[in-house]
């Protein structure tokens, strides 16, 4: 009994010195941004101009930054996630099914700087000559795709995002649709339904809210993705309604600024941006849990 | 086994359906056909983008990055910019430096916490751990390395090594408590009845049984724990920072390799550019080998 005491003493220890370190994360975190909070107040959410030479700082522009790069990515990202996971459920010969998940998992393992550089040097200019011309070509009256050929910019930073969030998004929904009863899918079956229907049926609309938390787990990750964006997004702390222009995100910004930040002002300020990202990727990240977690138990009949 | 079942049911009226003379099936029918085949080519459409990027990506490393390698890239020391050669050498051995180190900070802790949290779930304490860990692997990179920085770069003067292996264990612990739970909670509740009854103690029952009953599963979280690390760019951007030369202390900045590459690859200068396509490619074939490996190692568990 006695050394069963001990052993259940240290894990005990362990797991209070873990949570206490993640609070200590968000303490030191809070602390940092501290005096930026309280030089601009709860005005530093909505200010826009972000200024480290005048000592004006703003969050908007990079707020607005990573929430339009982030939900653009999801846009591109989810069609093509769900349908890779039905493919892989539903569709996909047997023999290819793990194969096939193999290599969309192997996306996950590419670090966050090999597609920076991809991005750099094959995505942009791929943009700059083929995508710019076409959407602006044709659709340049419309101020979303107003803006210049630099290939850097908003649109690149979103479909970098979008490759990589893809296979959380494909893990995630070809779980969902594993855990739906094969008993539907053979009552649809049996009706008469053809795949698809049998697929929209009895896959799609019982898996709608695991769908859902996919998507939001999806979004949690590209919110705070950092090295693929910087590298693409073309660092400017603008807002524009314009794919084609550079942009700045919570997590670029200090990436950029933070290790060669102009005096303590500057720190403290990237400090209370990293403070506002890890709220809002946290509770992105809790509330998918959440509803995934709540479409799991209940398809397990 | 049985979702393919079901997949096959529907392959095989989906394919003998048609069979039945079209022409005279109701328009209705042949419009409902016409939609599934729409639809089954679309979804495979789909799952082709999803791997579309990844032969993409892997190409392109390999055409840009083959050429640019040489011995030179794995023992020579940063040339100056504008000067011709050079390699990364320091930049190798400070990430294998720094994650050997993050290694020996995350893995024991880690296997621990996943073990508390799958064998005491009904303690309070566990579920709240469990909770935090969940979070902890939500939380951006970047973020971490603030916390590295405010935690060991300020008190200790500047940028450093231990700031940098400390911000990438924070990234390894969940991985490994996580993959090392979902693994202990397959394991056979019967093995720990036996152990027990056998008179051994609780701790002896879990480290020596329990543990050792899922090894290869956990050596693969292990694996891909250390595997993510590698690549870590963000959080060593101002903690370890970079070092165009050898690191003598680990008090000192120490160079990385994705931070190499990040440098290199945001210079104007082409050389740098080539360099910065040698180390992706050994990054990514560091990463993916860690993985196949890792993998194998699991299947081989399996059996």
């Amino acid at each position: 009994m006695r050394s069963d005491d001990v052993f259940n003493l240290t894990l005990r220890a362990l797991a209070v010195t873990v949570i206490a370190g993640f609070l200590a994360l968000t303490w030191f975190l809070w602390k940092s941004a501290m005096p930026a909070l309280e030089a601009t107040g709860a005005a530093f959410a909505w200010r826009t101009e972000w200024d480290p030479v005048l000592g004006d700082f703003g969050a908007l522009p990079f707020l607005w930054g990573t929430l339009v790069s982030s939900l653009l990515a999801l846009m591109l990202s989810a069609p093509v996630s769900i349908g890779a996971a039905l493919f892989l459920t539903d569709i996909a010969p047997r023999g290819i099914r793990a194969p096939i998940a193999f290599l969309i998992e192997m996306l996950a393992a590419i670090p966050s700087v090999v597609y920076g550089i991809w991005g750099i040097f094959v995505l942009a200019p791929f943009v700059r000559e083929y995508v710019h011309p076409l959407l602006n070509g044709n659709l340049g009256f419309l101020p979303l795709f107003d803006g210049p050929p630099f290939g850097l910019g908003m649109l690149t930073a979103a479909m970098v995002l979008a490759v990589m969030i893809t296979p959380t998004i494909t893990a995630v929904c070809r779980e969902v649709f594993r855990s739906v009863p094969d008993p539907l899918r053979e009552a649809a079956t049996g009706l008469g339904a053809t795949r698809w229907e049998m697929i929209r049926l009895a896959v799609i609309k019982t898996s709608i809210s695991g769908i859902f938390g996919a998507m939001i787990l999806g979004l949690g990750r590209a919110l705070g993705e950092t090295m693929a964006v910087t590298m693409v997004i073309g660092n400017r702390p603008d807002i524009s309604i314009s794919l084609f222009k550079p942009a700045a995100t919570m997590a670029s910004v200090i990436a950029n600024e933070y290790a060669e930040a102009q005096g303590d002002a500057h720190l403290s300020a990237l400090a209370a941006i990293g403070l506002v990202l890890l709220l809002v990727s946290s509770l992105v990240n809790i509330g998918a849990r959440w509803i995934i977690k709540r479409t799991e138990s209940k398809t397990h009949v | 086994m049985s979702d393919a079942m079901g997949g096959a049911n529907a392959a095989t009226i989906a394919t003998t359906a048609p069979a039945v003379n079209e022409q005279h099936l109701p328009r209705v029918q042949r419009r409902r056909h016409f939609k599934s085949v729409v639809a089954n080519a679309m979804i495979t459409l789909f799952a082709g983008f999803a791997i579309l990027p990844l032969i993409l990506v892997f190409s392109y490393i390999a055409r840009a990055g083959l050429p640019a390698l040489n011995l030179d890239f794995f023992y020579k020391l940063p040339a100056p910019a504008g000067e011709l050669g050079g390699g990364m050498a320091n930049a190798i051995t400070g990430s294998i430096l720094m994650v050997v180190l993050s290694g020996v900070m995350a893995i024991p802790p880690g296997l621990l916490c996943g073990l508390y949290v799958a064998e005491f779930p009904h303690q309070k304490l566990a579920r709240v751990l469990r909770f935090v860990i969940d979070l902890m692997t939500g939380v951006p990179s970047i973020v971490i390395g603030l916390f590295a920085y405010a935690v060991l770069v300020v008190p200790m003067g500047g940028f450093n090594a231990w700031a940098g292996s400390a911000a990438l264990a924070i990234i390894m612990l969940p991985i490994v408590s996580r993959t090392t739970e979902e693994i202990l909670r397959l394991i056979p509740a019967q093995l720990r009845e036996a152990g027990l009854a056998l008179g051994l103690p609780r701790w002896k029952v879990l480290l020596r049984l329990i543990m050792r009953a899922g090894r290869s599963a956990i050596a693969t979280g292990v694996f891909l724990a250390i595997a993510r690390a590698s690549g870590e760019t963000a959080p060593l951007l101002f903690t370890s920072f970079n070092n165009q030369y050898w690191t003598r202390s680990l008090s000192e900045p120490v160079a990385s390799l994705p931070v190499q590459i990040y440098t290199y690859a945001i210079s104007p200068y082409e050389e740098w550019h080539r360099l910065a396509w040698a180390g992706s490619l050994v990054l990514v074939s560091v990463v993916f080998a860690i993985n196949l490996l890792s993998r194998l190692l699991l299947k081989r568990g399996a059996k």
